[in-house]
């Protein structure tokens, strides 16, 4: 209790009158629910406000036939969108992009963000320069960087075809991007580059909130290191985890940029989004458009409820 | 001695002038024109805005939009679609007239018989939507086919008429310099990324081979026949070949990219490349040519796809017509000629591929001119607001076809289905 | 003895070389925009790992063709905003769904984040309606309104998350005391939740400062944008023409401040004692 105590006596002035009505006990439990709701208010609002307006008439208009240049004219037609929408094959085929797109880099970012954030955890010269720079890859914005990979990846003036071609690697140069099969790998590549910061902070931060104590009391116990990691670490770490896998693969789900910037609208590679974009833009296909943005939203309740599932646990244990 | 163009400038401003005397407005006017992202083109656009300004006391607002055109569609859309009246005048693709036909007002009446005369008739066509004129025509693109003359001499090579003949010389010159060492070099790239700058170069392919323009002007579709089957087979044949499969992810500057550095010996690109391949500091420069791309065979034809931009007034503008008198001025044959000169944009008035201060200051520009007379137009005002879609079914063909997933006839006839259902039938 | 000896020896090169390998993932496409940055016109299309000479000429483009600057400090703002925002709502918000059991609590937490559920390009069309109404298009609080919509789910899950785990008795005590609950919030809460915080606030900014489809459809004139757009707005001559040079110039100027930014904030990532009285 050490730690708090300071704080207590400096900010606090014994008030007797609340302090009564705090401690009137099941009084207590239904004042704080009151509380919670007033300090949710806020928050509940600016989300109704910003969210609310664009998502209801999402959902609206993916029932009618709307067409962006004479919205006026809409017309309800039911489910006749999603009809069509589920016997489309492009839209399975970036289904399934999306799907083999997210697990690949998703899993590789988690890997490789908690070995960063391992890293940048231990006290070390030159850690806070070594955490500003880990940020770079995240810092660059996305229109800019998946130009950058894609200029990376060209046959021709491509720095990978030459350091391939100097080391004796390649035998001659190879377009990464225009085969299906290496244009998909060589996107997760670049996302990976791109999106394991965000990983490696989060997990980081988790790390932080790990008390020190722990791990002396385990080494004065004669724990071994990866016992301490597996049975101390992991377990603590997990609701840092997976709010870090609910948004990187919610992220990951919603890839647009990367994916149109390197292959364009190609059916090979396009994502969910880009199949979206491709309907309410280049289309104008408003109606349909949300019927994808929609089937778009289902498709991440079921990642998202899978995680909650696999972990649940961690959420319901303390709340 | 007042040169010709001036002479037309001045008469363009004092017209202005008096329309703007004339217009019950009771006093200066803002309007605000989308033109440019930054640079050379949006300068000149602004001292062109700058001078109608000047001479009819009105004020003018730029505002830049970005540099893709994709972007660009999408922010207009957004804009018109709410009915905003922020901007008045947009600069608009020779695809868009179509697709933002319902946004526009008809400039017909603003721009009369003669003076659409004066552009190429294709052009206005291709802006006029049911009647109506949807954007009088600023600029323009013709795709074209530049070569290393210095390889070609090297290998004593003609300038290639047909693809045969660019084929069997591409792979002559890849062979022997790959041989020489030089194992970057590719014989011709183009842009066949899975975007509409495929469309452009397929339909050229076809159209060199007499196979159409895959709609007619009635709307009846024709892209399933055999002229344009043998047609791109021929170019998926090249790929793996003197054509490197990195193609398929080319747009317009990965190709500039590849043969301003040397590594290519013939690409298809628009008159931008020629300036920066020329430029000081570029590898290739006085080592290039420029002709118009091959024909199918002996009895095809030379064909190059039209691009190129034009000015429209927004149906919610607060003031059409005087959007319209400002659209008039940027499109002038004086204006034209300054832009010309001064940035190497093409002009949309034959007469100004005649002028000889152009042609002076690009002499490049006097080849054009034959080129434009048959240049095959994308069919965006056929298919005109489903014009995207037509176009992402027939590049998602071609680039199968290209990458070797499909076979050309059965892509081909694929896509013929799948543009009758979007057009019900031919109706579009 | 020796054994140890060459197990720690192995243990630091090991450790070595993962940051020298983390360092080297990070950092190589910037040095790269660098040296890119410092080439000019046909240059940018050979490969070169070292640079050859150092021009300034693309850095100062970026400059005198677009209000950069302007532009700059704009994104700024807005991150700043944005961030400002996201966790002065999403603080208290997070105490009420972390630290108080209610009916709904689940399901409250789940709508928030549904939000982030749609693709970007599906709220666009309404966002720009809505922003429209509130009179708040082309204008910078319209800008961190929209971004909202991510950053706000985002910091609330995370904040949640972080103060569930807090032991209840921490906050008892003090409500004990007679605090009232936003002192117990800002003064208790607040400093045990810090590397959270830090790490929610940095991601929110790099997020808001980096986005591009919102602040190009809410944004017209350089009164309110961003630099993203800014960059999108870079051309050569023509149209087709991309001056790489000067779009990596200003992507590193970009990403310059960013680094610093991280640089400052980063020694607050770090909590630990408090916590470790705590629990321990």
């Amino acid at each position: 209790m050490w730690g708090i105590d300071p704080l207590m006596d400096s900010n606090s002035k014994p008030n007797v009158r609340r302090a009564v009505r705090v401690t009137a006990g099941a009084g207590l439990e239904r004042w704080r629910v009151r509380t919670a709701w007033v300090f949710l208010a806020p928050t509940l609002a600016v989300l109704a406000l910003v969210a609310g307006w664009p998502l209801l008439r999402t959902a609206m208009l993916a029932f009618t036939d709307a067409y962006l240049s004479r919205m006026a004219e809409a017309r309800w037609v039911g489910l006749e969108n999603f009809r069509w929408l589920l016997t489309d094959g492009d839209w399975w085929r970036s289904v399934q992009n999306t799907i083999v797109f997210t697990v690949a880099s998703v899993s590789v970012q988690f890997v490789l963000g908690l070995g960063a954030a391992l890293v940048l955890n231990v006290r070390f010269a030159g850690r806070g320069l070594l955490r500003a720079v880990v940020l770079i890859p995240w810092a660059i914005p996305t229109v800019v960087s998946a130009r950058m990979w894609r200029w990376m990846y060209h046959d021709v003036y491509g720095v990978f075809n030459d350091l391939g071609l100097r080391s004796g690697l390649l035998a001659q140069p190879v377009a990464w991007l225009a085969d299906d099969t290496t244009a998909m790998a060589a996107i997760v590549v670049a996302d990976i580059w791109k999106a394991t910061p965000f990983m490696a902070l989060l997990l980081l931060a988790g790390l932080q909130a790990i008390p020190p104590g722990l791990y002396e009391a385990a080494r004065v116990d004669g724990v071994g290191r990866l016992n301490a990691f597996v049975y101390i670490t992991l377990p603590l770490l997990k609701p840092a985890i997976l709010v870090a896998l609910i948004f990187r693969t919610l992220d990951a789900l919603r890839v647009f940029d990367l994916i149109y910037v390197m292959t364009s609208n190609a059916v090979s590679t396009a994502s969910m989004s880009v199949y979206a974009r491709q309907q309410l833009i280049d289309f104008q296909e408003m109606g349909y458009g949300s019927a994808v943005s929609l089937m778009i939203f289902f498709v991440i309740a079921v990642f998202v409820a899978a995680y909650v599932t696999a972990m649940r646990a961690s959420l319901v244990e303390e709340g | 001695m007042l040169k010709k163009w001036a002479r037309s400038a001045l008469m363009g401003l004092t017209l202005s002038a008096l329309i703007g005397a004339i217009l019950p407005v009771a006093g200066a006017v803002e309007i605000t024109i989308a033109c440019g992202a930054v640079g050379i083109e949006s300068r000149l656009c602004r001292e062109g805005t700058e001078s109608w300004a000047a001479a009819t006391g009105h004020r003018v607002r730029l505002i830049q939009s970005p540099n893709l055109s994709n972007n660009r569609l999408a922010l207009f859309q957004q804009m018109l679609a709410a009915g905003s009246s922020d901007v008045d005048l947009f600069q608009i693709d020779v695809i868009w007239p179509g697709i933002l036909a319902t946004h526009l007002i008809d400039l017909n009446p603003y721009y009369g018989e003669e003076q659409r005369q004066a552009h190429w008739k294709t052009l206005i066509d291709n802006n006029t939507i049911g009647g109506e004129l949807k954007a009088i025509p600023w600029f323009t693109d013709i795709g074209l086919l530049y070569y290393r003359s210095d390889l070609l001499d090297k290998y004593g090579l003609p300038v290639p008429e047909t693809w045969s003949q660019l084929a069997s010389a591409a792979m002559r010159v890849v062979d022997a310099e790959r041989e020489a060492g030089r194992v970057r070099m590719t014989g011709f790239v183009f842009q066949a990324r899975a975007y509409e700058g495929l469309t452009c170069n397929a339909l050229e392919w076809i159209a060199s081979y007499g196979g159409g323009q895959i709609l007619s002007p009635g709307g009846a579709i024709d892209l399933h026949n055999p002229r344009a089957v043998s047609a791109l087979n021929q170019v998926a044949g090249w790929i793996g070949t003197f054509v490197s499969k990195g193609v398929l992810t080319y747009d317009e500057e990965d190709a500039r990219g590849v043969f301003q550095s040397g590594n290519a010996v013939f690409m298809r690109n628009w008159p931008y490349a020629w300036a920066l391949a020329q430029a000081d500091g570029s590898p290739v420069k006085g080592l290039v040519g420029v002709a118009p791309l091959p024909k199918g065979g002996i009895d095809g034809r030379h064909a190059g796809t039209l691009g190129g931009w034009g000015l429209a007034v927004s149906r919610y503008s607060k003031h059409p017509a005087l959007a319209a008198d400002l659209a008039r001025h940027l499109t002038s044959e004086a204006e034209q000629i300054r832009r010309a000169i001064a940035g190497a944009f093409n002009p949309t008035r034959p007469a100004v591929y005649r002028n000889a201060a152009v042609l002076a200051a690009h002499p490049f520009m006097g080849s054009l001119s034959e080129l434009m007379d048959n240049a095959v137009v994308r069919p965006s005002r056929i298919a005109g607001e489903r014009y995207n879609q037509f176009s992402t079914i027939f590049w998602n063909a071609v680039h199968d076809i290209l990458s070797g997933r499909a076979a050309a006839a059965d892509s081909l006839a694929a896509a013929e289905r799948r543009l009758r259902r979007l057009s019900r039938n031919g109706r579009w | 003895m020796n054994a140890r000896i060459i197990k720690t020896a192995l243990e630091r090169t090991g450790f070595a070389a993962a940051v020298v390998a983390i360092f080297t993932f990070s950092v190589f496409p910037l040095y790269w925009a660098l040296i890119t940055s410092w080439q000019k016109g046909s240059e940018v299309y050979t490969v070169r790992y070292l640079p050859s000479a150092i021009s300034w000429a693309n850095y100062r483009a970026v400059f005198i063709e677009q209000s950069f600057g302007h532009n700059l400090v704009n994104s700024a703002l807005v991150a700043a905003g944005t961030v400002g925002v996201s966790l002065a709502l999403s603080v208290f918000a997070a105490y009420g769904l972390g630290r108080v059991r209610f009916r709904g609590r689940m399901l409250l937490l789940f709508t928030i984040l549904g939000a982030s559920m749609f693709p970007q390009i599906a709220v666009l069309s309404g966002l720009f309606e809505l922003i429209g109404w509130m009179g708040l298009y082309n204008r910078l609080p319209g800008l961190v309104l929209a971004y909202l919509i991510f950053t706000l789910p985002f910091s609330v899950w995370v904040l949640t998350i972080f103060m569930q785990r807090l032991p209840r008795e921490i906050e008892e005590a003090a409500l004990v005391d007679g605090a009232s609950p936003r002192v117990v919030v800002l003064r208790i809460l607040v400093p045990l939740v810090r590397p959270a915080m830090v790490t929610t606030g940095l991601l929110a900014f790099i997020a808001a400062w980096n986005e591009f489809l919102f602040a190009l459809t809410l944004t017209l004139t350089d009164r309110a944008r961003t630099v993203p757009v800014a960059i999108s707005l870079i051309t050569g001559a023509s149209q087709y023409e991309l001056p790489w040079g000067r779009v990596m110039a200003a992507s590193v100027i970009v990403t310059v401040p960013l680094v610093l930014l991280v640089l400052v904030f980063q020694r607050r990532i770090v909590s630990g004692l408090i916590l470790g009285g705590v629990k321990g």
